[in-house]
Formats: structure tokens, sequence, C-alpha cells
């Protein structure tokens, strides 16, 4: 029964994701069905993670689908730390819509569905816990990546209609991104670390090796923003591109492996 | 009680007309202690004068020609010009001029839908004048109509000027404004403007530019910067956060192939060009830099009517907060008329419980201090309980047609008024 509450919160995240499109078309009022639309599917989400862990002696998320049902979950959590402050909500306008998508692919892969699993290392857990936490940071932080890009180009063509649709500023959406992914770095090395301790000779695959290449990445992507002062369009960018390959070439060398 | 508004505004006099009847503070102060005392019957006054409007709100318990009277006033202060200001007042009484003073609180009667000032114009006002208990109440509703339009709605977000334009832009590129270093080029009214505006915000102007460095370093000892000659401007802006620029040169005074170079080393960070000069000052091709975003006349004027519109579209989310407010004020206003009747009746049902406490006293002499208060405590209960109903009731049926009704039928039924008989 409690499979169930993957619909409530499909429906309530798509939901979200229309009323953002909606403030974008000028439909202001819709902000704020958006963030309640987040808050009763996060909620509903929620119960089902409760219910799916309760049935499960382990890890129950182990399966790539049931991994991206946690994900989305992580994902819309860490938006709603910012999207509940109305100048921030508008982040959700690239988060929900990629919240609704690992939900849906999490119900076709079958990943929200309620039943026994077997018992696992908990150190396991941790690392795939830990590497989603990560990645959902990498999707929130792109997210502002993509706002202060979006936000960026309405300025430089001086779109008459700015301050009628309010983003946050410039400087605050870089700041969030860089906070954001400096936080997804931390969790994405204690995850990497945490996998190496249960690593075996002759075990490392081609998403390891990706994994690897966006840790250094994003540490690339930061250090240059600290030491020579990357800001702006450029470090939108780079974010972009750490994205790309968490949530494309990540995927594909997991299932060609 | 009643209430009455004479007044004039900008929807139908002419400024010159607006002029006759302006006052500031003092004087609107003055005259309400002088209107509230003329008749010395508990009447209250307060005056409302702006650039936009001057207003007279009398009250008073019994209405004995209170229009007339705010009227009579309102042709005083407008002298020989009187008759011509007479068809273009408005007079207002009860519930419609409450709507009004809300209406005006909220800014929905200003030129610029949500402007900030009538607000405060609002209270200054209400506290210099002699307000009594129906005024002191509507203002004090009107106020908190006025702050809850602002707040529930974007009606006074909104930039309604370039100068403001411009910072809210700025705004939107930096995260606050507090101590952004603001270069100057020129030493206008303009540019001192704008500057002035971004300074409010928390913004510091570290230079002013000009091609005489005279009139250049007389606007910077004001705004605490210092004065540049035209040919320092490069370093200047290579360290700026905002520029704005406003000369009268013929030709580009800050252009992309001089500046590019100084631009460099601030790898992205961004820099807002801000141009109200006519002919443009500053290069449009400085915008394909990067972090560097240019604003014309024509852009700020743009997004000021766009802003515009958008106040206009809020006003009607702050008309509905407007009527919810004129509604309650109408149900106070209306409760007043059972106020009288449920005091007396309360004070009928008091006089009879201690009458009747006093009839057993010989009985209750073996009481010891705690029984007595504890009987004393019950009956005041017993009359409290058997009055809360009828009260509650009274109090409901005084917002609608049957009010006066209930409260003749409980001064009848209770013999209130009939106690000196």
């Amino acid at each position: 029964m409690a499979e169930l509450l993957v619909w409530p919160a499909l429906i309530a995240y798509g939901e979200a994701a229309f009323a953002y499109a909606g403030v974008v078309r000028g439909a202001d009022r819709l902000g704020r069905l958006g963030i309640w639309g987040v808050r009763i599917g996060w909620l509903a989400q929620t119960g089902l993670l409760v219910a799916q862990a309760l049935s499960s002696d382990g890890f129950a998320w182990r399966t790539w689908a049931g991994a991206l049902n946690f994900l989305a979950w992580l994902v819309v959590s860490g938006y709603l730390v910012w999207g509940c402050r109305p100048r921030y909500r508008l982040v959700g306008l690239a988060v929900m819509p990629v919240a609704v998508g690992l939900l849906a692919l999490a119900w076709a892969g079958g990943g929200t569905g309620v039943s026994e699993s077997d018992p696992g290392g908990w150190i396991l857990a941790a690392h795939a816990v830990l590497i989603l936490a990560a990645f959902a940071s990498f999707t929130i932080g792109a997210g502002a990546a993509l706002l202060y890009l979006l936000e960026e180009r309405r300025l430089k063509r001086r779109d008459a209609g700015l301050l009628r649709l309010r983003l946050p500023s410039l400087e605050a959406l870089d700041r969030m991104a860089a906070r954001i992914t400096l936080v997804g770095l931390a969790l994405l090395s204690l995850g990497v670390v945490a996998g190496l301790t249960q690593l075996d000779r002759g075990d490392v695959d081609a998403t390891m090796t990706v994994t690897v290449v966006v840790l250094a990445l994003y540490g690339l992507v930061l250090v240059v923003r600290r030491e020579v002062g990357l800001r702006g369009r450029r470090f939108a960018l780079g974010l972009l591109l750490g994205f790309t390959l968490v949530a494309i070439v990540l995927p594909v060398t997991h299932f060609a492996s | 009680m009643k209430l009455a508004l004479a007044g004039v505004s900008h929807h139908q006099a002419p400024l010159a007309l607006r002029e006759r009847v302006a006052i500031d503070l003092h004087a609107a102060a003055s005259l309400a202690r002088r209107l509230a005392s003329a008749d010395g019957d508990g009447c209250e006054a307060v005056v409302l004068s702006t650039c936009n409007r001057t207003e007279l709100y009398l009250a008073r318990p019994a209405d004995d020609g209170l229009t007339d009277r705010a009227d009579r006033a309102l042709l005083e202060l407008a002298g020989a010009d009187a008759a011509s200001l007479a068809p273009v007042a408005y007079r207002l009484t009860d519930e419609s001029a409450a709507l009004h003073l809300f209406r005006v609180a909220a800014g929905l009667d200003s030129m610029i839908p949500g402007e900030a000032e009538i607000l405060g114009q609002v209270r200054d006002a209400f506290t210099a004048g002699a307000p009594g208990p129906l005024l002191d109440r509507t203002f004090r509703m009107a106020l908190h109509a006025g702050r809850r339009a602002r707040v529930e709605t974007a009606i006074g977000e909104s930039p309604s000027s370039v100068p403001a334009a411009a910072a809210a832009l700025a705004e939107q590129v930096f995260e606050g404004l507090a101590d952004r270093k603001v270069v100057l080029v020129g030493a206008g009214r303009t540019s001192e403007l704008t500057a002035r505006n971004l300074l409010s915000r928390g913004a510091v102007v570290s230079v002013v530019a000009n091609r005489s460095v005279e009139r250049a370093e007389r606007l910077a000892s004001t705004l605490g910067a210092r004065g540049v000659p035209l040919d320092q401007l490069p370093d200047a802006v290579a360290g700026a956060d905002i520029v704005v620029s406003s000369t009268s040169a013929p030709g580009l005074v800050l252009t992309h192939a001089e500046l590019s170079a100084a631009l460099r080393g601030r790898r992205g960070r961004p820099l807002l060009f801000v141009d109200l000069a006519v002919p443009r000052d500053i290069d449009p091709a400085l915008a394909e830099l990067d972090g560097c975003f240019v604003y014309d006349v024509d852009d700020l004027e743009a997004v000021v009517a766009s802003s515009l519109a958008g106040r206009r579209s809020e006003a009607v989310e702050a008309e509905r907060i407007v009527s919810a407010e004129a509604e309650r004020f109408a149900s106070w206003r209306a409760s007043l008329v059972v106020v009288p009747v449920i005091t007396s009746l309360r004070a009928r049902a008091e006089v009879i419980r201690s009458a009747e406490l006093a009839r057993v006293e010989s009985r209750l002499e073996n009481l010891s201090e705690g029984e007595r208060a504890a009987v004393e405590a019950l009956t005041t209960q017993i009359v409290n309980k058997l009055l809360h109903l009828p009260t509650v009731r009274l109090k409901e049926a005084a917002v609608t047609a049957h009010g006066l009704h209930y409260a003749d039928v409980v001064r009848d039924l209770f013999g209130l008024g009939e106690e000196d008989e």
C-alpha cells in the first residue's frame, strides 16, 4: 500500500515544476503553489522512504532504481533549504523537473516498491548515501548555475521585465552554487574513501574511474575559483560541465560495465 | 458616531488649485485642533495634506451637518479660490470615507500605485491631528491596511523612477549594495540623484569624474568622494562596482577600446554601467565584456514602465486587502450600536447580583474570608455565563440589518433605561 505514495509525490513535484514554469511566464502567484507542491510531494516521498526503510533489513535503495528514488528525495530536501525563501524559489525551475525525472525513472525501474531486502554492510550503505548526497548537491549547484546563466542573459539583454520576475542577484547565485558544490565535493570525497575501504584489488571499473574524474573536475573548478578568482559565467559553465559528467557519463558507464 | 471627509486630490483638481489648499504638517495639526475644539462636543479631526491631496476627516457622536462643516473648512482654506475648488472637491461619509482613507494609505489612490511616502504621510497626519475614538480606530486600521497591502503584495516593490530603477538593477547584480563602490561620471543633477539613491542603499561613492575638476570636487565633497579629471577614469572604473554617467559630452566618454584592457584584471567580477546621458556616454559594446552590464536611459525607462504595469496588476490584490479591512471596519462600527446596550445589561446584572448578596448578608456572616470569596466568584460566574451568549449574539447581530432591532428587544426585555422610573 505504501508504494502508492509515489503517485502523490510525483504529481506534487510535477505540479511544482509546472507552477515554476508559469511564474517565468508572468503568473507570479503560482510561485506559492509551486513551493506547496514541493512540500507536499516531499512529505509523501518521505513516507515512502520510511516505509521502504522499515521493511528492509539493510540499505533499502541498493538497486539503481532505488538509488534514483533516494537521490530524488535528497535533491528535493536540499532544494527546500533554499526554496522556502521567496527569492530563491525559482531555483526549483531547474531542480524540480530533474526531481520529477529521477522519481519517474525510479518508479519505472521498480525502485519505489516496498519489499524485504537482504541485510548489507553499513560501510557500503554509508558509501552509497554519501555518494548520492554528493550528486544531489551537484544537481542543486547545477540548478543555481543554470539560473545564474539565465539571469545574466536577461541582464545582458536588458530585459525590461527584469524587476517583475525577481531572481536572486548574480552574486547570490554564484555564491550559492559554490557553497553547495563545496559541500557536494566533501561528501563525494568521504563517499569515495568509504568505498575504497571495501574495494578488492582488481575491482576498479569505468564507473569508479568516472567518479574520480568528477571528483577531480569539481575539485579543480573550486581550486581555480579560490586561487585565480574564477567567478560568474565561467564558474557556472564549469559546474554545468561537471553535472553533465554526473548526469550523463556516469549512468552510461554504469550500465555499460 | 459619524465620520465625514471633504477633500481634493490630483484626480480632479489641477496643481494650481491643490496648492491653494496645501498646508504643512504644523498648520495641519493646528487646523485639526481648531476644528476639534470649535464645537466642544467630542468632535475629532485629522487633516491630511500632501502634494497630491488635502483631506479633512471629521467625526462626531451626532451627524448635525458634519459633512457641511468639513466642506466649509476645506473651502475656507482655499480663500478666494473657494468657488473654483467647490466643484472638484469630494465629500464622503462613514464607510465610504473610511474605505477612501484605506485606499489612500495603501497607495491605491496615488499617482504611482503603491508609492511608499503616503503611508508615512498618513501616519504623520494622524499623529499630529486630534483624533478621538472613531478617528483613532479608523486611522489605525487604515495604516494596518496600508502595511498589509505592501507586505502581502508586490505593489511597492518595483521602482517608479529612473534613479530607483538603476538602484534596483544594481541589486539584481550584487548581493546588497553595502560598501559597493560607485563612480560618478559628470557632476550634474541627474548623476547626483542616482548616486543619492544608491547611497541610501548602503553604496559608497568613491570617485566623481568631470571635465571641470572643480565641479567634480564640489560634488565629491558632499558625497564623501574624491574628484578627478576625466583622463583618470579608466583606473577609477577598474576598481568600481557601479558606474553612473551623465555628462553633456557630444560623444562617448567611456569606450570599449579604452576600458577593455583596464577591466581585464576583474576576471568577470560584475560591473554595472548606468548611462543617463543623451547622447550616450558609455559605449554599448562594453556589454560584450565578461561581467559588464550596460543600461542606458531607454533601457531604464522600459524597466520603469514594465514595473509600473506590474504595480497596476498587484493593485488588484491590494484592492482585495483594502476591501477586507474596510469590511472589518464596518463590522466594528456597527458593533458600536450595541455596545451601550451590552454595557447597560451587564451593569444591570451586576446591580442585581450585588443587591441579592446584600439581602442575604446576615446569613453569610458566619462564612470565612475564603468562603465569602468563593460565593462572590460563584455568583459572578453565573452572571457572566448567563450573559455570555446574549452578548455574542448581540455583537453578531450588530453587523446585520437586525442590529438595532436586537438592541431594542434587549432593552425592552431587561427594562434597560427604566431603572430610574
